[in-house]
């Protein structure tokens, strides 16, 4: 399970706060606290600020991984900012994210073409949003075949299939799951990975939903995921599922997980 | 005009085939027609509307009032066509271009919808050529932009900015998740709200005005 630390976004209130001071303490704390919770990623993410998204995502990079030494998530959807960060990363970095539209496909394609960075493939394509796993299915099968056409290796694929409000559509939830379980059994090697807040928009108590939404798609094959590492039920969560759904090698990490008290609340 | 009441209640209690029956009542009993719209139908969604605003009722909710209305206004529709004294003002909505999210203004729709707007939904990644010329055609009251992504929002600026530009005397309101008040008043737009709930009062509001 590749865990994505998703609490340095900008368009949260704290943290825009802090990048518009230039706060690199405060912002170093949540790097921290997060990398220590066991995030593998740290998202960073400033698109809140129109004209300066690049110069400040570059800031955050280098603060994050000063303090951390762990890989970023660089979270845009403008290429050119993304590329400034990138030339400041050491090592494989993430990009979150890339979709079938094919401006954005044809933009990102360089930044990951030939490196060893990993990709957040983002179930959407210029017909609008899919809806169901068939269409979803449908646009994995495509952008995995582009990006592996141009020299990305599909180990570095995360496929986003995009969680979609269950309170607009009863079947938003299991169409998103049926997907994660199609997308991992046809596509040997890649991977899937989401935000979880989505399914829970417009209905009350969205922790207890969304916790229980990843562990339904663990359990389907989902192996990442965009969350809030610092939130102990959900991370005690996904190291039980994982190991529920066979993917933890006599219950290795859920034993070592009981030892340090993290399924102790 | 008891019933006129239960409509109301039937809209907020979910149960369709209630309120068809109920309006069809009044309707035989010659019960004004604007009452029933107003005071049954739209009354009830002003409800769910408040009621959604104080966290009481959630999307899932407002999605079935609003079917359970929508229900209602079809059995009133056909003779409502007729009459102006009906009509609260028409709206032209979509998501601006470059961006596919439709969740968010499909909620505003139908809670436009369920005030007694007329909407015209032009959907998703609507350039402002299309805004422009669905707002003529329909002699709009009101243009409604969403936007999802900090990248197009720029593209609401292009929209409102054209708008003024051709001289149109159709209102703008904005709104999606990134969306702030204070973005509403750089790019000039005359509205904003924060939730489907909020895009009535804003409407009326401005066609009030």
């Amino acid at each position: 399970m590749i865990v994505v630390g998703e609490l340095i976004n900008a368009s949260r209130k704290a943290i825009g706060e802090a990048i518009e001071a230039r706060d690199a303490g405060a912002l170093k704390k949540v790097a921290k606290d997060q990398h220590e919770a066991g995030a593998d990623y740290i998202d960073v993410n400033a698109g809140v600020f129109v004209g300066r998204e690049a110069e400040y995502l570059q800031w955050l990079v280098e603060i994050v991984q000063e303090e951390t030494g762990a890989p970023c998530c660089i979270d845009s959807p403008d290429p050119a900012a993304i590329e400034k960060a990138l030339a400041v990363h050491g090592g494989a970095a993430m990009i979150n994210s890339i979709s079938l539209e094919k401006d954005r496909f044809n933009a990102m394609l360089p930044l990951i073409s030939g490196t060893d960075n990993k990709i957040v493939a983002l179930c959407m394509s210029d017909d609008g949003m899919p809806e169901t796993a068939k269409d979803r299915v449908k646009i994995a099968g495509k952008l995995i075949d582009g990006l592996v056409r141009n020299n990305v290796p599909i180990e570095n694929i995360y496929i986003d299939p995009l969680v979609q409000p269950l309170a607009t559509n009863d079947s938003f939830g299991m169409e998103f799951l049926d997907a994660v379980e199609e997308i991992m059994t046809t596509f040997k090697g890649v991977h899937t990975i989401c935000g979880l807040s989505n399914i829970s928009y417009g209905l009350p108590e969205r922790k207890f939903m969304n916790r229980l939404f990843a562990v339904m798609a663990i359990a389907k094959g989902l192996d990442g995921l965009i969350i809030n590492p610092l939130d102990k039920q959900m991370m005690a969560n996904l190291i039980a599922a994982e190991a529920l759904a066979g993917r933890d090698d006599f219950c290795a990490r859920y034993l070592q997980a009981y030892r340090a008290k993290k399924l102790e609340f | 005009m008891v019933s006129v009441k239960n409509i109301f209640e039937a809209v907020l209690a979910f149960d369709k085939e209630k309120c068809v029956e109920l309006v069809n009542r009044e309707l035989d009993s010659g019960t004004d027609m604007n009452t029933i719209l107003n005071e049954g139908l739209i009354g009830a969604m002003d409800e769910v509307g408040r009621l959604f605003s104080e966290g009481e009722f959630f999307v899932p909710e407002m999605l079935r009032s609003a079917q359970v209305m929508k229900a209602g206004l079809d059995v009133l529709k056909p003779r409502l066509s007729k009459m102006e004294s009906a009509k609260k003002g028409t709206i032209v909505i979509g998501t601006v271009k470059g961006d596919l999210h439709d969740i968010g203004k499909n909620l505003v729709s139908m809670m436009l919808e369920g005030a007694g707007f007329e909407v015209i939904d032009l959907g998703v990644d609507v350039d402002a050529e299309k805004f422009i010329s669905a707002a003529k055609e329909k002699n709009a009251d009101i243009v409604g932009l969403s936007a999802l992504l900090t990248t197009t929002m720029p593209a609401m600026e292009t929209v409102v900015a054209a708008i003024r530009e051709q001289g149109l005397r159709c209102k703008t309101m904005i709104g999606g998740a990134p969306v702030t008040d204070k973005f509403a008043l750089k790019i000039g737009a005359d509205g904003y709200s924060e939730d489907a709930a909020g895009a009535v009062e804003t409407a009326r509001r401005l066609i009030s005005a």
